[in-house]
């Protein structure tokens, strides 16, 4: 049986780690209350967005444009939103996965990172780094995605890449996040013949393909906005989680070792009681 | 009593207007429009100007700098990426935006991004405008 000089050291690191593990709990699950606040604010522009485009696309029959099919390369652009701090359980590996784990190749994916943990284990394997924007998921803001998106918009253009994905982690609710990986372009145009509704027409004061010029974009813009607030959430809700299984962890490890303790403090007692009377009976 | 329309603005953080209105103005690409009810379907890009909503017993205004509008018959959404009330507009910043903007235009380079220097200085302009 371990001394009991080390049991109680041990039950008072556990006991430190367990206030830390506390406190990160209680700090993320703020965090996460001003994150899903956001991301519900935000929702009706994005669920507005799409619904616009897929009805614009809908409507206007069918349009040959360089946004709605594959460019020449076979390069993927993938845009990855990670964290740019761990203890979050899964959810940095598990959007991770989705590339790792998932049919690209890795010769030709480019990463655009947004997100230092998901940079840091990519690059470590060999995937290229097309792009580092992991300084703006601190604090999301709507200028940030359109400068990601013209940046990927700039090359798509160009030819560098032929397709653009973009791989977060979708705020459900507090306790699901599901890891999601989505096409940005070419746009797909599949599944929107059941918008339903009026089919009038709809008008453009310019050219149907002037106004795909304009609107994808903004689409594009939208959506990495969108992943960027709702992976923030995500994030400390995952964190929130990590860190409430820690603490109960610790938890039982301490009611353990305390019972532990309690025993060997009890076996030394009775041992010195036994050698007690043992040398008194000798004397006597 | 006028025909009323559903309007909704909306940006990326937040439902900035939402009501009943008898007509809105706005500038677009191809030129300053008015909507009432009744609209034909149109999707129109917005360019930087001044919003003007008028509901059955007054006016509002704002600043409107970028986005896309929806016109349906019965409603209008608009998804403004940039949009402020009067009262969120800095005016010294505008003004001084406004002089940045002129002088990058009179001493063009080649370097000079044109297309942006002249969408700051339509901002610019838009933001000081409505707050007379």
């Amino acid at each position: 049986m371990a001394s009991m000089r080390s049991i109680k050291r041990r039950k008072g690191s556990i006991q430190s780690t367990q206030q830390i593990t506390k406190a990160m709990k209680l700090v993320s699950t703020v965090k996460l209350q001003r994150a899903k606040g956001r991301a519900e604010k935000s929702k009706s522009y994005f669920e507005c967005m799409y619904a616009t485009v897929k009805s614009v696309l809908a409507k206007s029959g069918n349009i040959e444009h360089p946004y709605l099919k594959s460019g020449s390369s076979k390069k993927k652009a993938v845009i990855v939103i990670t964290s740019n701090r761990g203890l979050a359980g899964g959810y940095n590996s598990n959007v991770i996965k989705l590339i790792t784990k998932g049919d690209f190749h890795k010769e030709d994916v480019v990463v655009y990172a947004i997100g230092s943990k998901g940079r840091d284990y990519l690059s470590r394997h060999g995937y290229q780094i097309g792009g580092d924007y992991s300084d703006v998921i601190e604090e999301p803001i709507y200028a940030d995605s359109m400068r990601i998106s013209d940046d990927l918009l700039k090359a798509f253009a160009e030819g560098e890449i032929g397709e653009i994905y973009l791989a977060y982690t979708a705020f459900k609710n507090t306790v699901s996040h599901i890891p999601t990986l989505l096409k940005l372009l070419p746009v797909d145009t599949d599944g929107i013949e059941d918008v339903d509704g009026d089919k009038a027409l709809m008008n453009f004061e310019q050219d149907e393909e002037e106004a795909l010029n304009m609107l994808i974009p903004k689409y594009i813009t939208s959506l990495i906005y969108g992943g960027m607030v709702e992976a923030v959430a995500s994030e400390n809700g995952a964190r929130m989680q990590a860190m409430d299984s820690a603490t109960s962890n610790a938890e039982e490890m301490i009611e353990k070792l305390s019972l532990q303790y309690n025993r060997a403090r009890q076996g030394s007692i009775t041992q010195e009681l036994t050698e007690i009377i043992a040398g008194a009976e000798a004397i006597s | 009593m006028a025909d009323l329309f559903k309007l909704r603005i909306i940006t990326p953080d937040r439902v900035f207007y939402e009501g009943e209105a008898e007509m809105v103005e706005f500038n677009t690409t191809e030129g300053e429009i008015g909507i009432y009810k009744k609209h034909i379907p149109m999707t129109v890009i917005i360019k930087p100007g001044i919003l003007t909503i008028t509901e059955e017993s007054e006016t509002k205004t704002a600043a409107l700098h970028a986005g896309f509008a929806e016109i349906l018959p019965d409603q209008v959404t608009i998804m403004a990426e940039i949009i402020e009330w009067p009262v969120e507009i800095d005016q010294d910043r505008a003004e001084q935006a406004k002089e940045r903007a002129e002088e990058r235009l009179q001493n063009k380079t080649p370097e000079t991004d044109i297309a942006r220097a002249e969408t700051a200085l339509l901002r610019a302009m838009a933001r000081i405008e409505v707050l007379k």
